[in-house]
């Protein structure tokens, strides 16, 4: 037994954690979630805002990340719509759009009485990293001249009288890296005060700590922040209980439990096996 | 004269902005007009990128070094995804603008560079990010090992916020006081520990950015220029 764990192909492995993640996907395991008092801090500072609020939606990832930060950003957007807040979608990464796309489809399927330029706006991608924010955040027509369909903002209901991003009431921002939350706390939030909220991926999460509650007024880590946002949403608007599309994040809490049980089963095992080794001076 | 004139530009540039954002008469110029100007040096540094790309790439072709069929699907790539997204191929025009072919966003629906970002780079993106689960999981049995103390403690906390993440965690430390329970102990360790490092860090780095600036602007460290 020693020498078949000693010499274990890791494709094993890799069939292992195939399993893991594939068996609770597609046998729907769930498990019942709480909202810890951060996630708490970002569904208040959405829910306490006043009805018709202004919302900016910057959404900073790709599809790489799209599997962890989904969830949260389509419950954002959810939750924003619900409270009938006006939002302004941007992305500071060049495959952010269509990221964006998949939000504003969000819209469409559940609020159809949400209208473009009167309740929501693309503003779309601009390069040049936190230079974007610097430059928005005092003069937003020094970079956006038009929405992402070309349209210019002057003729656009929502954007027509919008100078900054100093007007909007929250940042909401969903970030798989840089730039992302760190960049829009440093160059926006921060020196202007406008509130703000972030969800991360698990590994951006911890080097965000330090900014808690000051000058991030909440965080969602990763795909057990969404699960949480989800949980603290169906308990404020019940009838999100029915829609399947509102609990993704829910959903993939199940492969992550058996994933992470793997995992750990896996460090056991070998350092069993290492001590073993080291035992008969292997 | 090769090095002099960059370390004027970049030192008076570097001046512009530290002048800019501690005197309040001029804190628009950092804040909103000069900061215009980093976005268009950055567009013309996309530009050299680009060709430092295409150079590399067709260099390595030309020699045959090893690995060259890689550079040739890069440049391919390259030169297929800004064929299709300048010429915008499959894009409609915007209802906005009729009268102008080009009007229409690259990323719309159907179009040429779409359908490369849907079925090309979405899948391939997505699955790279996806292997990571097996190649951690590999890791985890064949690296992670508690060889000192501090591989212990790295274990401990590892333990600790794999479990803590799960339901698996609030089964486990259920009947135990809410304190020692594993969502209050991750928390724990995210809030104080955690938090105590990366601030350390951070205000680290401050510093050393700060000294590292200063010895830039008064010319001090000039190797970021190259050699002569």
């Amino acid at each position: 037994m020693y020498e078949f764990l000693r010499d274990l192909d890791r494709r094993w492995i890799f069939l292992l954690m195939l399993f893991a993640v594939a068996i609770p996907i597609l046998f729907e395991v769930r498990f019942p979630e709480t909202p810890t008092p951060l996630v708490r801090r970002v569904f208040d500072a959405v829910e306490n805002l006043p009805e018709g609020s202004s919302v900016l939606m910057a959404y900073d990832y790709d599809p790489p990340s799209k599997g962890e930060l989904e969830p949260m950003a389509a419950a954002f957007t959810r939750h924003c719509a619900l409270k009938k807040h006006k939002l302004y979608f941007m992305t500071l990464w060049p495959v952010g759009p269509p990221m964006i796309d998949e939000n504003i489809a969000v819209l469409n399927r559940e609020f159809p009485e949400y209208e473009y330029g009167r309740d929501y706006v693309h503003l779309g991608f601009r390069p040049g990293n936190e230079g974007v924010i610097k430059v928005v955040v005092n003069n937003i027509r020094e970079l956006y001249a038009t929405d992402v369909d070309g349209a210019a903002l002057n003729d656009i209901p929502m954007t027509k009288n919008l100078k900054n991003v100093q007007q909007v009431d929250l940042i909401c921002n969903v970030s798989a890296g840089f730039p992302g939350t760190k960049e829009w706390v440093q160059y926006a939030a921060t020196p202007f005060d406008i509130p703000i909220v972030g969800g991360v991926t698990g590994v951006g999460a911890p080097v965000l700590y330090p900014y808690i509650p000051k000058q991030l007024n909440g965080l969602l880590g990763a795909i057990k922040g969404a699960a949480e946002y989800e949980k603290a949403m169906i308990e404020a608007y019940p009838q999100l209980g029915e829609n399947e599309d509102a609990q993704k994040g829910l959903q993939r809490m199940g492969p992550q439990l058996v994933a992470h049980m793997l995992i750990i089963g896996l460090i056991v095992v070998g350092n069993v096996v290492f001590f073993i080794g080291k035992k008969r001076g292997a | 004269m090769k090095r002099t004139i960059p370390f004027f530009i970049a030192s008076i540039t570097g001046m512009f902005f530290v002048v800019a954002y501690f005197i309040p008469y001029t804190a628009s110029w950092g804040e909103d007009k000069v900061a215009v100007w980093f976005d268009i040096v950055a567009s013309i540094a996309v530009i050299l990128g680009s060709l430092n790309l295409l150079k590399m790439s067709l260099k390595k072709i030309s020699d045959r070094r090893p690995g060259w069929g890689y550079a040739a699907i890069t440049v391919t790539a390259f030169a297929a995804t800004l064929f299709v997204g300048l010429g915008k191929i499959g894009v409609n025009p915007s209802e906005k603008y009729p009268d102008f072919a080009w009007s229409g966003n690259h990323l719309e629906n159907g179009s040429a560079f779409w359908w490369m970002y849907q079925y090309v780079y979405y899948p391939l993106a997505a699955t790279m990010f996806a292997l990571l689960a097996f190649f951690i999981a590999s890791a985890a049995f064949r690296a992670f090992r508690a060889k000192n103390a501090e591989a212990i403690v790295l274990l401990g906390t590892a333990f600790v916020i794999l479990v803590g993440r799960t339901y698996f965690g609030t089964v486990l430390s259920g009947p135990l006081p809410e304190d020692l329970q594993f969502s209050a102990l991750t928390g724990t360790i995210m809030s104080v520990f955690n938090l105590a490092g990366n601030r350390a860090i951070m205000i680290g780095i401050a510093l050393g950015t700060v000294s590292l600036s200063l010895r830039i602007l008064m010319g001090v460290d000039r190797s970021y220029i190259g050699s002569e």
